[in-house]
């Protein structure tokens, strides 16, 4: 029993504190400290004095929180649905310890200061800025501003990203999906109307080329292409090379017709 | 390794079985009987512990069963009192189930076993079996590092929508999974807080980032694939960053589509293009058999042109009688012979006649 309290374990991922009678003994077991090799560390066994040390575990590693969504509206009056998480580590348990307690506590105490500074940064800028790559030095921004109360606690931050932005729900996004459908039937008229052209201009080059055609054949002899072409037009016109001839023709000659020339005799 | 396994076990061991007393409850239960023991109550609580100690319900009974059976087989012949021996021997029994059952361990392919020694990192253990010290001095976390496992965001389900907003301000509905495996064990089990929840937050803002860079009808069709390399990739610094000890092994769209309250639109355009392309189908068939027919025409015309050069005034005779033969055979003719006088001739006589 005596063996159990006076020893404790220190792993890897904790760091350790020891509180003497309620105040915290200067040194931390197992500080975090920038790329230390593991094995290395201060990880391992403790020594305390019973009944009157008692110690205090916090976290090594690098621990989140996430913000509460927050509505933000944008310079040209846009809102915008934001998520952001933060990722911070303890580098300072004693400071952290005495300003906080637990790291759930700094969590609470950093997630508002996270939601204005966000609300601020993106307040600063047009919609499509906060759409845009830009994003970057903005959220930089907002982790320097965060780092500097997450300090008070000990507490040094990793990371701040957005994690959506979103439209919200109600006449931003239906506006939003009404223009979408907007743009699209438009881009169905302007494609419809652009088949429609194209296919005009198809027929008329078919058309030119044709005539060309027929053109180049007929011009070597006009007065033979005005005769063949009567021929073929008389039969067409007179239903006889037609399969089911339109209508029936009636013929009314005069003796003078020269197909009725020899029928006379003359000559 | 047995030299310093043996020397630390001892004292624990001892601690820990409560070793005395496992001894003493089955001397009296082999000796004095089953029946409830007044005085001997007390002692019947510490032997509960054994199991822990143990680390298998096994251990005690096969144990109770083997000093049994040494007891009778030996019992009678040792001279001194059989109590001595027989704990003793239950105690190496205990300790041997022990530190098999948590000095050795067998690593699977594809796994790496972190050792941490009280508390500090000691090593990692490759595939095989492996010896390490007893289970209070030593733990070995066995992590599957070749496993590749698969975070999924949004779903291709028509009620589940994972809207995000495009870099033209639309909006597409997103469904995607990541792949991603452990390549570091010892960061994965000390650097971060939650690995597998920090994955999913990642992927979302990885994901975010570049579908905000790009418009809604690239992130539908063309660029789907360099979206999915770019935020594997942005992933993968997010995740180094963190010194996460995860691999992101690809991310896959498994939707991207418009929302389902523009998707009529986004229908009405496919059918928009469906229309333009059969009004140009139309357009080409006729251009076809226009071409098609000039050219026959043409060629039919020189053909007979051909022949007519040769013997031009027989040819233009010969086609004007064929011609007004087949025009007049089918038609009632008329032929006014004067003013006022008019007579209806046979049918068919009359143009074999003329032919001549």
């Amino acid at each position: 029993m005596l063996l159990f309290s006076t020893v404790a374990i220190v792993p890897e991922t904790k760091q350790a504190l020891i509180v003497r009678l309620g105040r915290p003994v200067p040194g931390v077991y197992n500080a975090y400290k920038p790329n230390e090799d593991y094995g290395r560390t201060g990880a391992g066994l403790i020594f305390r004095i019973p009944f009157v040390d008692t110690i205090e575990w916090v976290d090594k590693r690098v621990l989140d929180f996430d913000m509460d969504r927050q509505s933000v509206l944008s310079t040209d009056q846009l809102r915008l649905e934001v998520d952001a998480y933060a990722r911070y580590r303890i580098v300072d348990p004693l400071r952290m310890f005495t300003t906080a307690r637990t790291e759930r506590r700094v969590s609470e105490a950093l997630r508002p200061i996270l939601g204005s500074s966000l609300r601020n940064e993106l307040g600063r800028r047009t919609f499509a800025a906060l759409l845009s790559p830009e994003r970057g030095q903005l959220m930089d921004n907002i982790q320097v501003r965060l780092n500097r109360v997450a300090r008070q606690y000990g507490a040094e931050i990793v990371d701040v990203r957005i994690k959506r932005a979103d439209l919200p729900d109600g006449t931003p996004l239906t506006s939003a999906f009404e223009r979408m459908r907007g743009a699209r039937q438009q881009e169905a008229l302007t494609l419809r109307a652009q088949g429609m052209r194209e296919a005009q201009v198809t027929r008329a080059d078919a058309d030119a080329d044709a005539a060309r055609v027929y053109a180049d054949a007929f011009n070597k002899d006009p007065a033979f292409y005005d005769f063949y072409r009567a021929m073929q037009s008389y039969r067409t016109t007179f239903g006889t090379d037609d399969a089911n001839p339109r209508g029936s023709s009636n013929v009314i000659l005069s003796p003078d017709n020269e197909y009725l020339k020899q029928f006379k005799g003359q000559n | 390794m047995e030299r310093s396994s043996g020397a630390g076990d001892e004292p624990i061991a001892v601690m820990n079985e409560g070793g005395p007393w496992g001894g003493r409850g089955d001397d009296s239960d082999g000796g004095g009987g089953k029946g409830p023991l007044g005085p001997r109550n007390p002692w019947s609580q510490p032997p509960r512990k054994r199991p822990e100690g143990a680390r298998g319900p096994a251990g005690p009974s096969a144990i109770d069963e083997l000093l049994r059976k040494g007891r009778e087989r030996f019992g009678g012949n040792l001279p001194q009192g059989n109590g001595k021996p027989v704990w003793i021997w239950g105690v190496v029994v205990l300790l041997a189930v022990w530190l098999l059952l948590t000095g050795i361990h067998r690593i699977e392919p594809g796994e790496r076993g972190v050792i941490t020694r009280l508390g500090r990192y000691a090593g990692t253990f490759q595939p095989g079996m492996q010896m390490s010290f007893p289970a209070p001095i030593d733990k070995v976390s066995i992590v599957p590092v070749e496993t590749i496992r698969s975070t999924q965001i949004g779903s291709a389900a028509p009620d589940a929508q994972n809207l995000m907003v495009t870099g033209d301000q639309n909006i597409i509905d997103l469904a995607y999974a990541v792949r991603w495996n452990i390549r570091d064990p010892e960061r994965y089990l000390f650097e971060l807080e939650d690995p597998d929840g920090t994955v999913q937050q990642v992927a979302e803002s990885a994901m975010r980032a570049e579908i905000a860079k790009v418009t809604l009808n690239d992130a539908i069709g063309p660029q789907r694939s360099q979206i999915e390399a770019m935020v594997a990739q942005r992933m993968q610094e997010i995740l180094d960053s963190y010194r996460s000890g995860i691999a992101v092994r690809g991310v896959a769209i498994n939707q991207a589509d418009p929302p389902a309250a523009v998707m009529d639109a986004f229908k009405e355009v496919s059918a928009a293009q469906q229309d333009a392309q059969s009004y140009m189908n139309g357009a080409r068939a006729y251009a076809q058999q226009l071409r098609e027919k000039a050219a026959g025409e043409s060629a039919a015309f020189d053909r007979v042109y051909a022949q007519y050069r040769l013997a031009p005034e027989v040819t233009r005779r010969r086609m004007y009688y064929e011609t007004m033969e087949r025009v007049l055979a089918k038609t009632d003719k008329t032929i006014v012979e004067a003013p006022g006088v008019q007579s209806y001739l046979p049918l068919t006589q009359l143009p074999k006649g003329a032919a001549k």
